[in-house]
């Protein structure tokens, strides 16, 4: 992996005559955890898939630049709310999926490596239908890590699974992304709480920033400063004045 | 449980013919009844064998061929957008066409022997394959494609790797089609020229009012499609079958 940059997302969207999202600034700060947070159809799926240079259907005007100057689009790894794992393929295959896909060799330690740090080493000949929702998570987790890129884009890939299982996720996900630059859109805002260095809502309007507390991520969800970040967060995004 | 209801259809089917043959005494050249059908087939059951080793052996080249011709068809066109809009307006063309009035011309091209009766039923299930393949081709679960293009993914290993893996249970379901389509292109071609086969036995048995050799060889033809569907039905069980969760 090369060094992660940072990421300046700064434009606004449109679909058709209709506007999605004011032009806002947000930031990706290199090696950290952004979160993004905000309603149904603001538009922070939009700027996850204009980031990772996806189709949108809507209209942007801006750019999305790295602090290197390098291009972003070929250097992200991508992780959505739908697991995507193959049903017909086999886990190993599904982990190696982005080299497959692009004819190379597949490094067979690297494979076993990751294997054991997500937990699977038990189920590698399995297909996803035999695996619980967390596990297959923890598959999809696994490709995304063997893509080894220094930007990683998660569209709510936990918002599936139940409290406990998430909470297991979430602190698998923030030790093995570590030093690589974060963005995470979720609705959740206890998950913000927790794994965010950097926190936004996103609305029509325009980004609102949500300072989290320094204690380092992930926060214990049951602390006094975290609950109290989720408090402020949940008021925003409910419309109840603070 | 599926095999007893089966059972039980036919039994309720050669009641009701024969009901219908005592109620309004029908002479036999006109509709034969159950028990005479089923005497004039054992009769001749070893011509009908004969004649239906040949058809079955059109339908079952021709299926091979055509199903074939039709999948390698469908995965050019879905791995060229360009060739697809050039090819596919012809392909639809065809179809408008009656595979019927192409019998003449087939038998006159290719003779009255295999050679005819395979083109047709080639020509009858290629249009289906085609069609069910390419569409399952083009409906790839959107969520793939993504993760495919953030993988900077080769087109040519999506459609080895994704596309054609997703598409499986559409050909199955391409393949059953063409399993009940192919007897009826051999049986066509039969019917404009030839000197074996089913559908040539069926034409005979009539022009000399053997009404009842006529339908022995009619229910063969029946029987003979549907172990066809069965037979392709379970060959593409397993084909797609994780796709489908």
């Amino acid at each position: 992996m090369t060094a992660a940059p940072s990421i300046i997302f700064d434009g606004r969207a449109d679909i058709g005559s209709i506007q999605l999202f004011a032009p806002i600034q947000l930031n990706l700060q290199s090696g950290l955890w952004t979160c993004l947070l905000g309603g149904s159809g603001v538009g922070k799926s939009t700027i996850l898939r204009l980031v990772a240079g996806l189709d949108t259907g809507a209209e942007f005007a801006g750019s999305v630049t790295a602090s290197d100057t390098q291009p972003v689009a070929q250097r992200v790894a991508y992780m959505a709310q739908d697991d995507l794992l193959l049903p017909w393929a086999k886990v190993t295959e599904n982990i190696a999926l982005g080299p497959r896909l692009r004819g190379q060799p597949v490094d067979p330690n690297r494979l076993d490596a990751l294997l054991d740090r997500v937990g699977l080493a038990d189920h590698r000949s399995k297909k996803p239908a035999q695996l619980s929702g967390g596990q297959r998570q923890r598959v999809a987790l696994a490709r995304t890590l063997l893509e080894d890129k220094p930007i990683i884009l998660l569209d709510e890939p936990f918002s599936a699974l139940d409290a406990k299982t998430r909470t297991e996720m979430q602190n698998l996900a923030v030790e093995l992304l570590a030093g690589r630059t974060v963005l995470m859109v979720t609705h959740d805002p206890a998950e913000a709480a927790r794994l965010g260095h950097s926190i936004a809502i996103l609305s029509q309007k325009g980004l609102t920033q949500f300072p989290p507390p320094a204690t380092n991520v992930p926060r214990p969800a049951d602390a006094a400063e975290t609950l109290d970040l989720q408090a402020r967060l949940f008021r925003h995004l409910t419309g109840v004045a603070a | 449980m599926k095999i007893l209801w089966g059972f039980a259809a036919a039994a309720f089917a050669i009641a009701l013919w024969q009901a219908i043959v005592s109620l309004t005494g029908l002479p036999r050249f006109i509709l034969p009844g159950p028990g005479l059908v089923a005497q004039t087939w054992w009769e001749n059951r070893a011509i009908i064998a004969e004649h239906t080793l040949v058809t079955g052996t059109e339908v079952v080249i021709g299926l091979i061929i055509g199903a074939s011709l039709g999948i390698a068809t469908a995965i050019h066109l879905a791995a060229s957008p360009s060739t697809r809009a050039l090819v596919q307006p012809i392909l639809v063309f065809t179809q408008a066409l009656p595979v019927f009035a192409l019998a003449p011309v087939l038998t006159l091209w290719l003779g009255y022997g295999l050679g005819s009766k395979i083109a047709m039923a080639v020509l009858i299930i290629y249009f289906p394959v085609v069609s069910s393949f390419l569409d399952g081709l083009e409906r790839t679960p959107k969520g793939y494609l993504d993760l495919a293009q953030t993988m900077q993914a080769r087109p040519g290993r999506i459609l080895w790797h994704v596309r054609i893996p997703a598409a499986l249970p559409s050909l199955a379901s391409g393949l059953r089609l063409a399993a009940v389509y192919a007897p009826i292109g051999a049986v066509i071609g039969e019917w404009v020229g030839a000197s074996r086969g089913l559908g040539y036995l069926m034409l005979l048995a009539n022009g000399r009012a053997k009404t009842d050799l006529m339908f022995a060889a009619l229910l063969t033809l029946g029987v003979l499609s549907v172990v066809l569907h069965q037979v392709v039905t379970r060959l593409t069980a397993e084909l797609g079958k994780d796709a489908r969760d």
